[in-house]
């Protein structure tokens, strides 16, 4: 459904991306993981046209990203990002339904304002939280208004940029068992990306592993935790020995 | 010869480098004004935002324009009644206190006002939304950060800092009435009968003509550095000094421009 070929980006000196090739099927969840700064949030950005790539192509089902109408483009996909970044002026039903009150999916305030609050439902939040303002949330809150408002158009590819940092274990777990759910239940094609090893295991179909620029590894949990690959073996266990420099 | 010729160049190049990144600066600012323009008159228009905008930058600048206006009309009715009183023409206190209040002290300092209160603001607010990916966020959304965040605070600035002008100009007038019927011993109604009579349309007119553009320049500057923020805390409080600065520098250059077309000897 997505497919990266050769997908470079530069800033400046700093070469972030050097020919990126990764597919991604439809209605799989594909984690990539990697180091900090090994570029993994500029090719998500990069799939959404918030950060242009200096060349290769980027195409979603067959049809080049950077020639798509840019409105319908969107409107195939959600994304979380990874503080959230809900609207502060806005309450929770308000940011949940954005995409609900303007465009081309607009629909009265009401209407939109009940499928904000059953979204909030399925991240577990009550109605109670629906008029609140994103301040008067606790992270771990914030972070399911976040997956609400990602789900609320039902979008056919949804992005999710760290779901996990800054949240407690628990937190995690519920964050992670809901992304698990709503990507199954929704049938949707999942990226995300981290380097939460709990997360890759409970939201994974497939792994890979972006390092130098270039995606090192593929394959399912199973495949990462055998590979030989000592750059896959020490980034799962965490290990500061190995090819990964500690100090980067 | 060579050393002086090497040292020519250096010269011209220390001269050259900061006039090529004013120029480029100028450049960037006038590509984003271009911009935004450009969005003005294309749809989507989102009138809530625009609202709000109005509500934020009209509404709540109101009281610190008109404790601005009544204290400078004031001072300034004291200050033509003190210098006037030395070639024996008090008596001008009212005239001069209107025609400055409409052309000069009215929009000026209201403009100055709105920038250290609106500019600051929206630069902080769009600059904290670019810092926490809010503004990514809203092109995930479909939405163009453009027409959601830049052109209802340009048009509201417009559309609003002329009426806070006329406010201003006529509390000003009525800070110098205040002194001139308490302190100068002003006949009340002589003092507003002669600013009655002695303002034109245009003293009028003209001020709100600036208010306009001190307005959309106030709004541009907020919402340029904003958009244009650095990263972290460091990044928005510089964005938001930057556009503190360059609005009144603006306010006062587009004022003396304005003033020389207006009103040219």
């Amino acid at each position: 459904m997505i497919a990266l070929t050769d997908v470079t980006k530069a800033f400046g000196e700093n070469r972030v991306l050097q020919g990126v090739n990764l597919s991604i099927a439809r209605g799989e969840s594909m984690v990539i993981i990697g180091g900090s700064g090994t570029g993994k949030s500029v090719l998500l950005k990069c799939v959404l046209g918030l950060v242009t790539p200096d060349s290769g192509q980027i195409t979603l089902e067959g049809e080049d990203v950077s020639r798509a109408e840019r409105d319908a483009f969107l409107a195939r996909f959600g994304m979380l990002f990874q503080g959230a970044a809900l609207f502060d002026s806005l309450r929770v039903w308000e940011n949940v339904a954005f995409r609900l009150l303007r465009g081309r999916l607009k629909r009265p305030r009401e209407a939109a304002r009940e499928i904000a609050i059953e979204k909030l439902r399925r991240v577990g939040l009550g109605p109670q939280v629906a008029d609140l303002y994103p301040a008067e949330l606790s992270g771990g809150m914030q972070k399911r208004v976040g997956l609400a408002r990602a789900i609320a158009a039902e979008p056919e590819v949804i992005f999710f940029d760290e779901p996990t940092t800054g949240l407690d274990p628990i937190m995690s777990g519920v964050i992670n068992d809901l992304i698990r759910e709503i990507v199954t239940e929704m049938g949707a094609t999942a990226m995300t990306i981290t380097h939460d090893m709990t997360s890759v295991r409970a939201i994974a179909d497939r792994v890979a592993m972006l390092h130098g620029g270039l995606v090192r590894w593929t394959g399912t949990v199973q495949e990462m935790d055998a590979t030989p690959d000592p750059y896959v073996q020490q980034f799962i266990h965490g290990r500061a020995e190995g090819p990964i420099p500690s100090v980067r | 010869m060579t050393a002086i010729l090497d040292g020519s160049a250096g010269a011209l190049a220390a001269l050259g480098r900061p006039v090529l990144a004013v120029l480029a600066a100028v450049g960037r600012v006038a590509i984003f004004a271009a911009t935004a323009l450009g969005h003005l008159l294309r749809p989507p228009f989102y009138l809530r935002e625009f609202g709000q905008a109005v509500l934020q930058i009209g509404w709540f600048s109101l009281p610190v324009v008109g404790l601005t206006a009544i204290f400078t009309g004031g001072a300034l009715a004291l200050q033509i009644y003190a210098g006037g009183s030395r070639f024996d023409a008090q008596a001008v206190v009212p005239q001069i206190v209107a025609i400055g209040m409409a052309r000069e002290l009215g929009p000026v300092l209201g403009g100055l006002m709105v920038a250290a209160r609106v500019a600051s603001s929206i630069a902080a607010e769009i600059g904290t939304m670019k810092v926490t990916e809010q503004i990514d966020a809203l092109v995930t959304l479909s939405t163009n950060p453009f027409k959601y965040l830049v052109v209802p605070r340009l048009l509201a600035a417009t559309l609003t800092v002329p009426v806070l002008v006329a406010t201003g100009d006529a509390i000003g007038i009525m800070g110098g009435w205040l002194v001139g019927i308490t302190r100068l011993d002003f006949n009340s109604a002589t003092y507003l009968e002669n600013t009655v009579q002695f303002l034109q349309a245009w003293d009028i007119g003209s001020g709100l003509v600036k208010g306009a553009v001190f307005g959309f320049l106030v709004a541009l500057m907020g919402c340029y550095h904003g958009m244009t923020s650095g990263r972290g805390a460091q990044g928005v409080g510089a964005a938001t000094k930057g556009a503190v600065v360059a609005a009144s520098v603006l306010i006062l250059a587009a004022n003396y421009v304005l003033t020389e077309l207006f009103f040219q000897a």
